[in-house]
């Protein structure tokens, strides 16, 4: 029995976004990111060709937060407490390709800051680093209604990424991003026709569908994870099967969901049966990266400096033809 | 994969001639398609035919077992590509490789750890399956003193891994009661391992560095009637490894082919701490039957196994938990009752958080069908009627003289209607479950 490969052609491509805009192209940006443009699933470069990597964000909130464990803050020290200095150090010396900025706190419920306060927050993070920006609202949506468009208005031209638009609130965000040229962020509860039924109603907006990004929503290592895993794998056969309107990247938000877990946080003193909490920590986010990094994800929002270090080694490697 | 009715027929003879008791080979075929009778009524078949026939019944991934006993490793009989397709049904194999020039202290101690490699999650048990005994040089003896020594210390399943013959003959002659896998044979060994394989009746790995090769392996070897076979496809960068792993699995299951049609191996070249696990956590998810690896922490392994618990749950069935009043710790008539759903992640989450809060407590599960709090209160399982009529049938008034009932903080919407239903004040507990210790503590 003679050995032949069985190679599958797929008819459709992932879309490609692009987040940053250069001095060239209207914005301050030293880099424009671009992710997307598989022809197939991902690192099966026999039958498939992908132009660009996937790409690690590091996560940063616009105040200090509240439940991180000390083997999470430690590498960020002091700059924890200054969003600008927090931006600085992820660009300086962890050497991120890209920033994600979360509003956490013009949440009503914590911290309640004006939309001046974050216009001028976003105006300084923009003068203070060089690196692409994604900006992730607080979750209420009023205030988020209101805040948003603004953060969208101060930064114009500069083609940031801006989440999350929801089904049941995605009209307010998705004007605001067609009307100062930036990328949006769809998401939907680990529901594939959820996910198709967003991008028709923002794309019905006269929003370009390659502009934007699927927020899969997540689960952590245990948690849940495969339920999206099986999500992501199901979108991507579709789009890679013809189906233009589920073809964007993938954004997955990993740190936000391992540092939640109880195994990422407890400590060994706590529980000695799972060894040390320092390198438990910092794998449960790896693996949990590097799961949906197999299931197609483009774009991976960090937090641990060496658990983003480690990602990105893992990405070159896969990458390398 | 089975074939149709028409796809047998055309490995019959076509002559109608009735010696199988059916008119026509057309309908004999499709009897055979339904598996109502056996081939073997059919006297003109022409031995090329009977094979073709006879390999479509088998599985498309043959399933090979590792071991005996409780602790035994079974792998293969997959039937798909995608998990949600249908589920992955045999969990890979989680081996930690020994080499055989430790010390024996050293052994002993490492042993030892290995066989504590298990945790609880969401009740379960999740567990390293292997043990490999690495050949390090020429030293026979020391490879078969390593293989006795850790075979008296550990019921978990063993693999030899040698590519001297004798040596794995040898330590066979301690050990083949316990079934271990032989790895590996190659293009050099082959003969000797498929006899040996063979007389011992143990699972043999074949390794070859391309698949090409791999496949003229795999036929050798099942030609010299060695047929446990695992399929190693060698040491290469990652994306390649994934690539090797894919094909097998592709062509076991889209054109039945036969020399891919058993489980793989892959083994873990990573040396640094955290690089290997994510090596290892790779092969989980695209499809190794075994990974093999030398880090054994348990902050290392824990990740490990929480990946291929999450991989191998059925994406059409949810873990339940049996619903009903669970009674927490030493609980008493006045101990608070709260309220959660039948998903086991959602239950074993509050469960550990209840105990680690230290205040004995009812924890009621409701049947959710296996939903979490806010897939099921949008679902309408988790409702104001449901949890009134489960607050009744579980017989709460029995086992508490007050009457309230903490909520998850997620449905906090429901407190007004479930008040009116149920007749028990409703307090709305946190959102997280990690807020419950501290929640109980002020209630």
């Amino acid at each position: 029995m003679p050995l032949e490969l069985l190679k599958e052609k797929c008819s459709n491509a992932i879309d490609v976004v692009e987040i940053g805009a250069t001095a060239s192209e209207g914005g301050s940006r030293d880099r424009v990111v671009k992710v997307g443009g598989q022809t197939g699933l991902p690192f099966l470069f026999e039958e498939m060709d992908a132009p660009n990597k996937p790409q690690v964000a590091i996560e940063i909130f616009d105040t200090e937060p509240a439940d991180w464990p000390d083997t999470l803050k430690e590498p960020y020290g002091e700059a924890l407490k200054n969003p600008v200095d927090w931006a600085i150090k992820c660009e300086k010396e962890f050497k991120a390709d890209l920033l994600a900025l979360r509003l956490s706190a013009i949440h009503p419920d914590s911290g309640n800051k004006s939309a001046d306060e974050a216009v001028k927050l976003i105006r300084d993070v923009l003068s203070a680093v060089k690196i692409p920006l994604i900006i992730i609202g607080c979750n209420d949506e009023a205030k988020d209604n209101l805040v948003l468009p603004k953060i969208a208005e101060a930064a114009k031209g500069e083609r940031c990424l801006i989440g999350d638009a929801l089904q049941k609130n995605y009209k307010t965000l998705t004007a605001a991003c067609l009307a100062y040229g930036h990328n949006i962020i769809a998401e939907s509860p680990i529901d594939i026709n959820i996910a198709k039924q967003l991008n028709i109603l923002i794309s019905e907006m006269g929003f370009a569908v390659n502009r934007i990004v699927i927020n899969p929503t997540v689960g952590a290592l245990g948690y849940g994870l495969e339920y999206a895993y099986s999500i992501m794998e199901r979108a991507r056969l579709a789009a890679l099967g013809g189906d233009r309107i589920l073809s964007q990247a993938f954004i997955c938000f990993v740190g936000q969901e391992a540092w939640r877990a109880k195994e990422a946080k407890t400590t060994a003193k706590e529980c000695p049966e799972w060894g040390n909490e320092l390198e438990r920590g910092i794998l449960w986010e790896t693996v949990t990266a590097s799961a949906f990094l197999q299931a197609g994800a483009d774009i991976l929002i960090m937090r641990h400096p060496k658990a983003i270090e480690l990602i990105k080694k893992n990405i070159e490697e896969l990458m390398k033809r | 994969m089975a074939l149709s009715g028409l796809d047998i027929y055309k490995l019959l003879p076509k002559t109608n001639c009735r010696k199988c008791g059916f008119p026509t080979c057309l309908a004999f075929a499709m009897q055979l398609a339904k598996k109502a009778v056996d081939l073997s009524k059919c006297p003109e078949i022409t031995k090329e035919a009977r094979a073709a026939l006879e390999s479509s019944a088998q599985p498309p991934i043959k399933l090979i077992t590792v071991g005996v006993g409780e602790t035994k490793l079974e792998i293969g009989n997959e039937n798909v590509l995608f998990r949600h397709e249908e589920k992955f049904f045999h969990p890979a194999g989680i081996g930690i490789i020994l080499e055989d020039n430790l010390s024996e202290n050293e052994l002993v101690s490492r042993v030892n750890q290995i066989n504590r490699l298990h945790f609880e999650r969401i009740g379960q048990t999740i567990s390293v399956n292997l043990i490999a005994i690495k050949q390090t040089g020429n030293d026979k003896g020391k490879f078969i003193n390593a293989v006795k020594k850790v075979s008296e210390l550990t019921k978990l399943s063993l693999v030899l891994y040698s590519s001297d013959a004798e040596s794995i003959k040898s330590s066979l002659e301690i050990v083949s009661l316990r079934k271990p896998l032989i790895y590996a044979a190659d293009k050099n060994n082959y003969k000797e391992l498929a006899k040996i394989a063979k007389e011992f009746t143990c699972p043999l790995a074949i390794k070859e560095d391309n698949l090409e090769k791999l496949s003229e392996l795999s036929q050798l070897v099942s030609s010299e009637g060695a047929d446990g076979l695992i399929l190693d496809s060698g040491d290469k960068p990652l994306n390649k490894k994934i690539w090797d792993l894919t094909q097998i699995r592709r062509l076991a299951l889209r054109k039945n082919y036969r020399p891919f049609g058993y489980p793989t191996i892959a083994i873990v070249r990573k040396r640094e701490t955290y690089e290997q696990i994510i090596e290892a956590c790779i092969y989980v998810l695209k499809y190794a039957g075994i990974v093999l690896l030398e880090g054994f922490s348990p902050q290392q392994i824990l990740p490990l196994l929480t990946l291929r618990q999450n991989i191998y749950t059925d994406p059409q069935k949810p873990l339940q938990v049996e619903p009903k009043a669970y009674p927490i710790g030493q609980v008493s008539v006045n101990s608070p009752v709260l309220i959660t759903t039948n998903f086991s992640l959602t239950y074993y989450t509050v469960l550990s958080e209840l105990e680690a809060s230290k205040v004995p407590s009812y924890l009621v599960s409701i049947d959710t069908e296996g939903m979490s709090v806010l897939t099921a209160w949008a679902a309408e399982k988790f409702t104001p009627e449901k949890i009134s009529e489960s607050l009744n049938k579980f017989e709460i008034t029995g086992k508490v003289n007050h009457k309230q009932i903490v909520i998850p903080g997620y449905v906090a919407v429901m407190s007004g209607d479930l008040e009116e239903k149920s007749g028990f004040k409703v307090i709305v507990g946190p959102k997280e479950a990690a807020g419950i210790p501290s929640f109980l503590r002020n209630l």
